[in-house]
């Protein structure tokens, strides 16, 4: 029966450790290293997956967005085309899918296009939208102040606007927007309201700098001469909740496809897209991409164990008569073998941890330098922990089996 | 005590087996203080090997108190020396990282004494070979001799039954050598059961009785009377 205490096996591990600290260190520094990258890298990985989740969400939610022209290939994603070069959406297809759609609880039109503005004394490049008012309840955006302006305003092509707060702060720097004029390219419109602040979208774009107008006069009056007729550039189309988005979307492309006269097996002349898909596919993509980064920080990890074992078996051999003495005072070989396993988890969990603490620093400072989201994974601590003391046994257990096998008279009498 | 009965250990070279120790017999009583003497080859350090439970024979019994140790398994073989032996040796194979007291705590470690218990006995110990004002140096800042004085005291550590002492003095001048094997006698004045192994006669004309190797066999067997 072995009679060892456990806690004397420490003391030994311990001991051997200090005994060399500057060797030490530098083996342990492989693991640092091979923690603190998968920490880092999964950390980045992580603030991707936010950013993507956060931009598909400023789309609105249960949202379909329909456009002109033929589905991208697979490997082009959803790069759209330049707007107003497809010609095949109208308003006819918008009210279409309202009147005969079920389960739909908004449907959008929109034309799109750059404005100069001006206000008295200051101009802004921005971006304005025709829309209608269902446009806010598709995008889930609110009004901050004033009021969005209604479906008999849009009809008539009054000219009034609802600026988004980027725009009213450069337009309106000190005084209040409602009631004031602003001329958008040659044409003066009136600001009913201001839109509530959105911020950055995962993209990096400011959601905030956008004006909205009605559909009817900015198309006509702003985006008149890319956009012909009654042709939109985007239907936004909002299912009643998550479960029935899927129908919606076959529903609107069997009713467009109908409406336009595409034949069967023809190909389609817009595209619907589904923020859920969007969502699912860039999450898949940039899953892949925190995994393989975080394979490739694993790599050095293993990199890591192999410089414990070289110093482990170098151990072996420089100690080789101290093995033989400790065997001929009584030590089993198991207890032999304990004493280098121990020595070599306690380098790799000590590397482990000084690692997770440099990873977690990185990845804060890349977060500060980098405006990246801080997203470093609650499983880090555990994970990479967990990962050092298999490190350390895999690579000490060979090492270590060697200490065990020696034979004692062959070992002491070793120079 | 000790009783060797037709012991043999053969060693296999390539395709050549030598017989180290060719069927030897003998017994060692409680208390005796034996040399055993012979030129290198002779077969001794196998006979001391098997003897301190480091090796197994190749034939033959050898019994220990009445336990079995020739048929012992490697655990077995650790814990026999652990409880029963203290090994001294030529080059004193202490761990050089470690304090004196520290070099004479490690056998109470893996028989797992208390700390406090392993501190006072290490402590009690050097004191007995006269090395109390230098417990916590390290070898290298001890002589030979007192190097020597640690790797008895360790060999005490755990109250064993036999000391084993392979050529205890073949690393000393003369005068420390003397004072070694002086200890030695005192050791065996209070009880203990010695046997050195060695090949210089004035070594082994310290102890009471004396046991000759020549080609893995006993050549000669002399005791002298008890004084």
């Amino acid at each position: 029966m072995s009679t060892m205490r456990r806690i004397d096996l420490v003391g030994f591990a311990a001991g051997a450790i200090a005994a060399h600290p500057m060797r030490s260190a530098l083996t342990s520094l492989g693991v640092v290293i091979g923690v603190a990258a998968v920490v880092m890298m999964t950390s980045i990985g992580l603030g991707a997956q936010q950013r993507v989740t956060k931009a598909i969400g400023g789309l609105g939610s249960n949202i379909l967005i329909v456009r002109p022209g033929a589905a991208r290939a697979p490997g082009q994603g959803f790069v759209f085309q330049a707007a107003g070069s497809g010609q095949s959406l109208n308003d006819g297809d918008a009210a279409a899918i309202a009147a005969q759609v079920e389960d739909v609880a908004a449907v959008a039109p929109s034309v799109t296009g750059g404005a100069q503005m001006a206000a008295d004394g200051t101009n802004w490049n921005s971006r304005i939208e025709g829309v209608t008012p269902d446009y806010l309840v598709a995008r889930d955006i609110s009004i901050a102040q004033g009021r969005m302006f209604d479906d008999r305003e849009a009809r008539q092509g009054k000219k009034v606007i609802v600026l988004g707060k980027t725009v009213a702060d450069n337009l309106f720097p000190d005084v209040d927007p409602l009631g004031r004029r602003v001329r958008v390219g040659t044409v003066p419109f009136e600001v009913i309201g201001v839109l509530t602040a959105r911020g950055q979208s995962g993209m990096g774009q400011d959601q905030d700098d956008v004006t909205l107008g009605p559909l009817q006069a900015v198309r006509s009056r702003v985006v008149g001469r890319r956009v012909k007729g009654d042709n939109v550039q985007a239907i936004y189309v909002k299912a009643s909740s998550g479960d029935t988005i899927d129908r919606v979307q076959e529903d609107v492309t069997n009713l467009l496809r109908d409406r336009h006269k595409v034949r069967n097996g023809g190909e389609d002349d817009f595209q619907v897209q589904n923020s859920a898909s969007i969502l699912e596919a860039m999450q898949a993509s940039t899953q892949t991409f925190t995994v393989l980064l975080a394979a490739v920080a694993a790599v050095s990890l293993v990199v890591g164990g192999v410089g414990i074992m070289n110093i482990m078996l170098v151990a072996v051999t420089e100690r080789t008569r101290e093995i033989g003495l400790r065997m001929a005072v009584g030590a089993r070989r198991s207890e032999v073998l304990y004493q280098f396993a121990l020595e070599a988890v306690t380098l790799s969990v000590v590397g482990g941890l000084v690692g997770l603490i440099i990873g977690v620093l990185g990845a804060l400072l890349m977060a500060k330098l980098g405006d990246w989201p801080i997203a470093i994974a609650g499983w880090a601590a555990p994970i990479s922990l967990g990962f050092s003391v298999i490190v350390g046994l895999v690579f000490g257990a060979y090492p270590s089996w060697q200490a065990s096998r020696l034979d004692p008279i062959e070992a002491l009498r070793r120079e | 005590m000790i009783a060797f009965k037709d012991l043999t250990k053969v060693y296999v070279m390539g395709e050549e087996q030598v017989a180290a120790l060719a069927g030897v017999s003998l017994s060692i009583d409680r208390g005796e203080f034996t040399a055993v003497i012979g030129p290198s080859g002779s077969g001794k350090s196998s006979l001391m090997n098997i003897l301190g439970g480091l090796d197994r024979p190749t034939a033959g019994s050898y019994h220990f108190e009445g336990e079995d140790v020739g048929h012992f398994d490697d655990d077995q073989l650790a814990d026999f020396r652990r409880r029963r032996i203290g090994f001294v040796f030529q080059s004193f194979q202490l761990l050089p990282r470690l304090t004196a007291m520290k070099n004479v705590e490690l056998p109470m470690v893996y028989a797992g004494v208390p700390p406090e218990e392993r501190r006072a006995r290490a402590a009690g110990l050097l004191d007995r070979v006269g090395l109390g004002s230098r417990k916590d140096h390290r070898p290298t800042q001890l002589s030979g001799g007192q190097q020597q004085r640690v790797a008895i005291a360790r060999a005490l550590a755990n109250n064993p039954d036999l000391l084993l002492a392979d050529e205890p003095t073949g690393a000393l001048d003369t005068h420390t050598g003397e004072e070694v094997l002086a200890l030695f006698r005192e050791l065996n004045a209070q009880g203990l059961t010695l046997v050195i192994v060695t090949h210089d006669l004035d070594v082994a004309g310290t102890a009471r009785r004396r046991v000759s190797f020549r080609d893995g066999h006993i050549v000669q067997d002399e005791s002298e009377a008890p004084a």
